[in-house]
């Protein structure tokens, strides 16, 4: 059988690669594609702790976290058009209306 | 023995699609990498004994999230994307500390024990029939409150996505 670190290890990997890409791309759809892949990492945990303590809790999560990731990317996108459309640019660090 | 070979080649192609996903410099390029990479963690729901979750994930994640991302990217121009410098410039600092954060919650992970942890082969109460039980029993405010969320969202892509046709 697999050991449950593995699984860990893998989110573990999964969710630092997409707290990279968040702090380090630019472009603003990668930033939510690393929020995204941050979300699969802790699905990855819940349903393995699932599996591992025999409880379904786990899974109902990864439901609700599913639910939450699909109304975040829509709500998301269309802020993402909405500044595309008024700034011109989907560049993260060129979103400085609110400097001062 | 089987298994674990499935999980490693799982896990190799998981690991290296996100890291591609975060460093191509087109998006459409990453969003089909991501699209890889949501097909091979629901293996790994099935590997686990989720088989409705690995559904879930390849029709919602892949089929309605994905797309829409690979719609908008596809709205907007990308074309500027093949110029300018695809990360700030502190990239190399930023990927140093996330090493170094893997490199804890790994130490961590080694060294701690899990209940449960020991191997023993699970013949799970994974139904879809158990699962539905408990989500419409003891999880049912939580369900509604995400159907709210859903309605939420709905109404809030329409409204900023309205905003603009009917300013003009």
């Amino acid at each position: 059988m697999i050991p449950l670190q593995w699984y860990i290890l893998l989110s573990a990997a999964l969710f630092t690669i997409g707290v990279v890409g968040v702090l380090t791309r630019r472009n603003v759809f990668i930033l939510l594609m690393s929020i995204e892949l941050m979300l699969n990492a802790a699905n990855i945990n819940l349903v393995a702790f699932s599996h591992y303590l025999q409880d379904l809790t786990g899974q109902i999560f990864v439901i609700f976290v599913i639910t939450v990731a699909a109304a975040e990317a829509a709500v998301a996108l269309a802020i993402i058009i909405l500044l595309a459309r008024n700034r011109g640019t989907v560049y993260v660090d060129e979103f400085n209306l609110m400097k001062g | 023995m089987i298994n674990q070979l499935i999980f490693l080649y799982f896990a190799a192609v998981i690991i290296l699609s996100a890291v591609l996903t975060i460093t191509r410099r087109n998006p459409v390029h990453s969003v089909l990498f991501m699209l890889l990479l949501f097909f091979h963690i629901a293996g790994v729901f099935v590997l686990l004994n989720a088989e409705f979750l690995a559904a879930v994930q390849l029709i919602v994640y892949a089929g309605a999230i994905l797309i829409l991302y690979l719609f908008v990217v596809m709205l907007l121009n990308v074309d500027r994307e093949t110029r300018s410098g695809r990360a700030n410039r502190y990239w190399p600092w930023l990927t140093a500390f996330g090493l170094i954060i893997l490199a804890e919650i790994s130490l961590l992970v080694m060294r701690g024990t899990f209940p449960g942890a020991a191997g023993r082969p699970m013949r799970a109460v994974t139904g879809v029939r158990e699962l539905g039980a408990e989500l419409y029993t003891k999880y049912l405010v939580p369900f509604e409150i995400a159907s709210v969320i859903l309605l939420v969202g709905l109404v809030g892509a329409m409204m900023l996505a309205m905003k603009k046709s009917s300013k003009e």
